[in-house]
């Protein structure tokens, strides 16, 4: 019996001490794996601690070499690839309330190889027919697309078949700077007169790139910088009329100013000047829509006589620049890259969004940065003023067709050239003013009480040709009012 | 040597190892400025750097820092919420998901709406009457909102 109930004890024992071994190695072991679990926890948070203090270095790896003889974007784009990704994405095309651009299938053929073009402008609202009558607008005009389409876009027209369009369309349509620079043997302002005084079609052969890095920024030190011929005599003649003598852009403007003025270099209205074609900016007198109209009649320009009413006639070209300097956002000091290439933060880095487009594709970036309201709101704030722009017009544009059509039947009843002369000056002046804003890529936006003015004054002057068209002895054109002055 | 003794050496190796890298990546990660006062702690990661460099140039530079603005009055709950905001931040910053450019919260505003009346009092009170509800509140950073830094 205790025999029995010693060995019973022993057994026991022996389990239990075998059954506490087992305990402890599975305490040990399940300890190992959460520590272990815990320490390449704690590593990888390390790691990462590590990775973002490398980040905010601000690494930049010079990979090439880049002079003042480097055209192509993709060698500054191993430099920089992120802005260049950016600069690639220009090719989207979306659509906005009132701008951007639709991709529309086109069969491709000898004279226009492009499977993709926007929707055309012409079929949208047939009154700019009318408007243009007799102008190679008439044949053909397509919502604009983002920078990589500018120079296809403009090879491939089917204004180009209608008139021979000189070389000074290059100024704006590809990367020219070292184009003219070779033509002028190194001399910018030689190489643009040279190329201003070709066919398109010869100096077409000069160019290769749409507008690229090399076109804003120095290669050295990556500033910005102007190239444009066109913008360094516009700006300089802008600051003469304001009493400042000599202005250098490229030496004169500050960092700010530039984040503009590289935008200005294109972004403008213009006309070509002479026989040699000269591109010039009219700003001479300043930079407001009557400035303008001023100027144009003082060097007696006309871009073509308008088919239906004999009227000589101006085209206003995308004067964005011009209303921007009327808006609160100039005035307050914001760029256009503030609003087209914001900031954006790429790891530690902060760029500028080199995909250049409406700030309503980007509102988050272009608008929250100083806005505290939501998305919606902002979109809602745009496009209420853009909705009203585009209500007057409308009203400005029939106004407009209205008076065409009454010259026109005015002509065909025997007017004289002497009595149609004011209703024809009334044109010209109804016409230029409407197509300010019409072709001014903002739908009002930019400057949407200046918009609404120049809208206004518009409708006036369509009306009142009408009523000289009325009145029995020919009267003369009233005088074109001054804009309001400034505010110092 | 005992098998227990083993294995004690062993738990304490792993204990250790887990409190040198923890500790190492406190140090390495400046975790003890986040107990100070000092401004700059907030701009150890760079995503706060604007932040910081705009307060270094507004109004408020040179009478208070973040913390006077940012973190509740009270020694409890000025470490409560400099532990919760420390939390979510670095699993913001670490994750990298977070609101860019940077929003502040709800809870966070209303720290700081409190914050302004920690020296405006006066000024607060002859604006809204001495309302206890905070329904009644005026916004401050509504207008005011470059005091302390712009964006």
């Amino acid at each position: 019996m205790a025999k029995d109930a010693g060995a019973k004890e022993a057994r026991q024992t022996a389990a239990e001490t075998e059954g506490g071994g087992r305990r402890t190695v599975r305490l040990v072991a399940a300890t190992a794996a959460i520590s272990a679990l815990a320490a390449a926890g704690v590593t990888a948070l390390l790691v990462n601690v590590f990775e973002r203090k490398q980040e905010a270095r601000n690494p930049f790896y010079r990979v090439v070499e880049i002079s003042d003889e480097t055209e192509d974007p993709a060698i500054w784009g191993k430099n920089f690839p992120l802005q260049y990704d950016g600069y690639l994405r220009t090719v989207d095309q979306v659509r906005t309330r009132f701008g951007g651009s639709e991709a529309v299938p086109h069969t491709p053929t000898k004279a226009d190889p492009r499977s993709i073009v926007a929707q055309s402008r012409l079929e949208e609202d047939p009154r700019l027919k009318t408007m243009w009558a007799g102008y190679a607008f008439a044949k053909d005009f397509r919502e604009e697309r983002g920078h990589a389409h500018m120079l296809d876009d403009q090879t491939f027209t089917e204004r180009q078949q209608v008139v021979v369009q000189p070389g000074t369309c290059m100024h704006c349509h590809a990367s020219v700077y070292l184009p003219y620079k070779r033509l002028g043997n190194g001399d910018l302002i030689k190489g643009f007169e040279a190329m201003n005084g070709m066919p398109y079609s010869e100096a077409r052969k000069l160019v290769a790139h749409p507008v690229s890095c090399i076109d804003c920024h120095d290669p050295q030190t990556m500033q910005l910088r102007v190239t444009r011929p066109g913008f360094i005599e516009g700006i300089r003649s802008l600051e003469a009329s304001r009493g400042v003598a000599d202005y250098d852009v490229n030496r004169d403007a500050s960092r700010q100013q530039m984040r503009s003025y590289v935008c200005g270099q294109c972004h403008v209205e213009y006309y070509f000047k002479g026989p040699e074609k000269r591109l010039v900016y009219p700003w001479a007198k300043g930079l407001k829509v009557e400035n303008i109209l001023d100027y144009y009649e003082e060097v007696k320009h006309k871009d073509w006589v308008h088919a239906e009413t004999g009227a000589e006639v101006l085209k206003a070209q995308h004067p964005e620049f011009e209303m921007y300097n009327q808006g609160i956002h100039a005035r307050s000091g914001v760029a256009c890259a503030d609003c087209h290439m914001p900031y954006k933060r790429e790891g530690a880095l902060k760029i500028s969004d080199h995909h250049v487009r409406s700030p309503l594709l980007n509102i988050n970036n272009a608008c929250q940065t100083c806005h505290k309201w939501d998305e919606g709101e902002m979109r809602a704030r745009v496009e209420t003023i853009q909705e009203r722009t585009f209500e007057l017009r409308n009203i400005a544009m029939d106004a407009l067709v209205q008076l065409i059509d009454d010259i026109e039947a005015a002509r065909g009843a025997g007017k004289t050239d002497a009595e149609l002369e004011a209703p024809r000056k009334l044109q010209r002046r109804a016409q230029f003013m409407l197509d300010f804003i019409e072709a001014e890529n903002s739908m009002g936006f930019h400057a949407p009480q200046e918009a609404a003015r120049i809208l206004g004054k518009s409708i006036d002057a369509s009306r009142q040709g009408q009523n000289a068209l009325r009145a029995p002895a020919p009267p003369a054109a009233p005088p074109l009012e001054s804009p309001p002055p400034a505010a110092k | 040597m005992r098998r227990r003794t083993v294995e004690a050496v062993a738990l304490g190796v792993l204990i250790g190892v887990a409190a040198g890298v923890g500790g190492y990546t406190f140090a390495y990660a400046k975790g003890y400025s986040y107990l100070m006062n000092d401004p700059a702690a907030c701009a150890n990661c760079h995503v706060m750097s604007e932040q910081f460099s705009g307060w270094t140039a507004s109004s408020h530079r040179a009478v208070a820092t973040c913390n006077d603005c940012h973190a509740p009055s009270g020694f409890l709950a000025k470490y409560a919420n400099k532990a919760s905001n420390g939390f979510w931040h670095s699993f913001a910053f670490t994750s990298g998901r977070f609101h860019d450019p940077i929003q502040i919260k709800p809870h966070n505003l209303e720290i700081t709406e409190r914050a302004c009346r920690k020296c405006h009092a006066d000024l607060a009170v002859a604006i809204e009457g001495p309302s206890e509800d905070e329904r009644n509140a005026t916004s401050c950073v509504k207008c005011h909102r470059s005091v302390g830094h712009l964006h």
